[in-house]
């Protein structure tokens, strides 16, 4: 789960990061009530940022330098509502302006090859970060760390020393990337990055603005991180998925996906989109895993959600029973066509194989609704409800 | 022969008390494994029936089995918030393979008992979030079916569950040596390349399988180390084509991030390496057939 930059400011201060004040808005009246309490400590100049989970805000105008509270509420009153990069803007941050002399880069990450963490750390901050990786791969320090050990005083200067930094700017951040290794840790992120971390013109180390991912396998450590979840921008399916303990994503297409195991529903978008290459661009509608073991009642729940979705056309359940059991299968999907009755006129494709499949085909066959196409193998049943979304 | 787990290995189960633990062990005991102990420190000293008459006594700590037992596999199916303990404890006793079932464990807990096991030198993770991995007719270590195929010839490697069922039952007819599900999570234990590697090294395994899938580069790093390393035919299969950026489907791993973790580049990658990729798990299947044939004795078992 990514945070807003607020949030990732909140979490940094709880850690001792050094950060600038700021607030957040929902409206310009908001937005000027919290540049005039924040603007006081900086001869009124703030920094009106737009909340979003992307990147390139600034060049959308969605971060615009303030002199006085009017001008933070006229700012707000752009910003609110920009739509950048298909994120509609619902959160302003109002920040403190700072005198910035230098704009460095630190992050740490997964090093999923390595299988250990990363911290990237560059004297060349403020730009995007892969565009320096690729250009100036030498100007972005590499550290490995070691989950068992993290930050310490000896790795905090390993990172410094390697990106450059000399004596008196070395010794100031190597406290705060210590601080960040908190974040990390305590946290249970996955990404704590901090683009940039200026040096001011007082000479105070700054986390100007900061990108956290927290990693939601972790919420049981913290309950506390279910709170920062923003749902306004997700797909009302989606919720209603979540809501049933549902693995879904929504796309875009016409052929419904219902499948058991991550791989084999990726697998099947796949197929469906190959297949549907002839039948004048089918393509899959969502991404939906019913997980092992599933039982009759989560099959239901899942053959609903997809039923809301009014772009699909045609339903391709695709079902390898290693632990689920086909006939429980099976049993969902009678049971959840029964309750749907005859306003549901949407064909099933279904393909069952693997445990206690002679079972469930039987169930289907014995309960033979004219909606149910049962076909054997994978690639055909994804051929067949291409065709059938295709109207042909 | 098979890799990692053999006829001989002696198979523990951290949780073993538990529903999906009882579920799995008579599994595992009903396909011809070893099980020789349970774990878990409030039953310990009791014993555990199975149906077809097994006796399994249940042991304090992973150390005690291993004492009595001589196990040398310890399959683990705690609840995620506890694996990181269950993991650590098996890799204290030194227990020489780890398969970890649970799935949700939070990466911060893979990595750090990941790189403990890794100091420590003497035990290898296979997971977490993985089905486990299966040497038909031999041992089956984890929750992978055992009636989908026997043993044959093939190996295979794999990040998902079901897609590893699928390319079993697709290729039952030649079996296999030892399917290894090595799980979708963003840190993991034992990688493609570390089973690639042990294939080449298993005079039982003529061909290999290496299934992938979107998030991450490890089907690129295997490339390159197939082209290296890797003399016996490899035959790939890569979902996750039509998954859009940002988005994790399913796998904790699996997410393609900007323009990185595509299926695209890893099939490209694999190609390059000379590795047959196939369009759909079938066409991957028919690629393989089409490989064993052409080697001697290339017939179905």
């Amino acid at each position: 789960m990514d945070l807003f930059e607020y949030q990732a400011r909140d979490v940094f201060e709880k850690h001792g990061v050094p950060v600038l004040a700021g607030a957040v808005a929902t409206t310009p009246e908001g937005a000027r009530a919290a540049a005039e309490r924040i603007g006081a400590a900086s001869g009124g100049v703030t920094v009106v940022k737009a909340q979003v989970k992307t990147g390139g805000r600034g060049k959308a105008g969605g971060v615009k330098v303030a002199k006085t509270a009017d001008e933070a509420e006229e700012h707000a009153r752009a910003i609110l509502g920009l739509d950048i990069k298909g994120h509609t803007v619902h959160q302003v941050m109002i920040a403190q302006g700072a005198q910035i002399d230098e704009e460095y880069y630190f992050s740490i990450l997964l090093d999923r090859a390595n299988r250990t963490y990363l911290a990237m750390c560059s004297k060349e901050g403020g730009m995007e970060i892969e565009q320096l990786a690729v250009e100036r791969p030498e100007a972005l320090a590499r550290v490995a760390v070691d989950p068992n050990v993290g930050i310490d005083d000896a790795k905090a200067r390993e990172i410094v020393t390697e990106a450059g930094f000399d004596g008196e700017t070395a010794a100031k951040i190597e406290p705060v990337l210590k601080s960040l290794w908190t974040v990390y840790s305590e946290e249970d992120a996955t990404l704590v990055e901090v683009n940039p971390l200026v040096r001011t013109a007082d000479g105070d180390i700054v986390a100007l603005d900061g990108k956290v991912t927290l990693d939601e396998n972790a919420f049981f450590r913290h309950p506390e991180h279910q709170a920062l979840e923003d749902t306004t921008e997700t797909d009302p399916l989606e919720l209603a998925a979540k809501e049933k303990n549902l693995n879904y994503v929504k796309l875009d297409g016409s052929v419904g996906i219902i499948g058991n195991g991550a791989g084999l529903v990726m697998s099947t978008l796949d197929v469906v989109a190959y297949a549907g290459e002839e039948f004048g661009g089918q393509k899959p509608a969502n991404f939906l895993d019913i997980g092992g073991g599933a039982s009759a009642e989560v099959m239901a729940n899942g053959l609903h959600i997809i039923l809301s979705d009014p772009q699909v056309k045609s339903v391709f359940v695709n079902v390898f029973g290693g632990i689920t059991a086909c006939d429980a299968v099976a049993t969902g999907i009678v049971g959840a066509l029964d309750a749907l009755g005859d306003e549901e006129d949407r064909p099933l494709v279904v393909r069952l194989d693997g445990n206690n499949v002679e079972e469930g085909r039987r169930i289907l066959a014995e309960r033979n609704h004219p909606r149910v196409l049962i076909e054997d193998t994978m690639d055909g049943a994804a051929r067949k409800a291409a065709q059938l979304a295709s109207g042909n | 022969m098979a890799i990692f787990l053999t006829a001989d290995s002696k198979v523990i189960v951290q949780g073993m008390t538990g529903s999906e633990g009882m579920k799995h062990t008579q599994r595992m005991l009903r396909s011809g494994t070893a099980i020789v102990g349970g774990v878990n420190p409030r039953k310990a000293g009791s014993t555990v029936e199975f149906e077809g008459g097994t006796t399994v006594p249940v042991f304090g700590t992973v150390a005690e089995a291993i004492e009595a037992t001589g196990a040398d596999v310890s399959v683990i199916f705690v609840p995620a918030a506890f694996t990181k303990a269950a993991a650590t404890e098996a890799i204290d006793a030194g227990i020489p393979l780890a398969v970890v079932i649970t799935e949700g464990v939070a990466v911060k807990d893979t990595a750090e008992f990941y790189n403990y096991a890794k100091e420590k030198g003497t035990t290898r993770i296979i997971g977490p979030n993985c089905p486990g991995l299966i040497s038909p007719g031999a041992a089956n270590a984890g929750i992978i079916p055992a009636d989908i195929s026997g043993p044959g010839r093939i190996g295979l490697v794999s990040k998902s569950g079901t897609l590893t069922y699928q390319m079993m039952y697709e290729l039952r007819d030649y079996g296999f040596s030892t399917g290894v599900g090595i799980g979708g999570d963003p840190i993991i234990g034992t990688t493609h390349i570390d089973c690639l590697e042990a294939f080449q090294n298993d005079p039982d395994t003529d061909a290999i399988v290496m299934i992938g899938e979107i998030g991450g580069d490890a089907e690129e790093r295997a490339a390159a180390y197939i082209k290296d390393h890797v003399t016996k035919p490899v035959v790939g299969y890569v979902a996750g084509f039509t998954a859009p950026e940002g988005k994790t489907m399913g796998h904790a791993g699996a997410i393609v991030s900007g323009s990185s973790g595509t299926a695209q580049a890893k099939k490209e990658a694999l190609e390059a390496a000379g590795v047959k990729v196939g369009k759909t798990p079938h066409e991957t299947a028919e690629l393989m057939r089409q490989v064993m044939a052409g080697l001697s004795g290339g017939d179905p078992t």
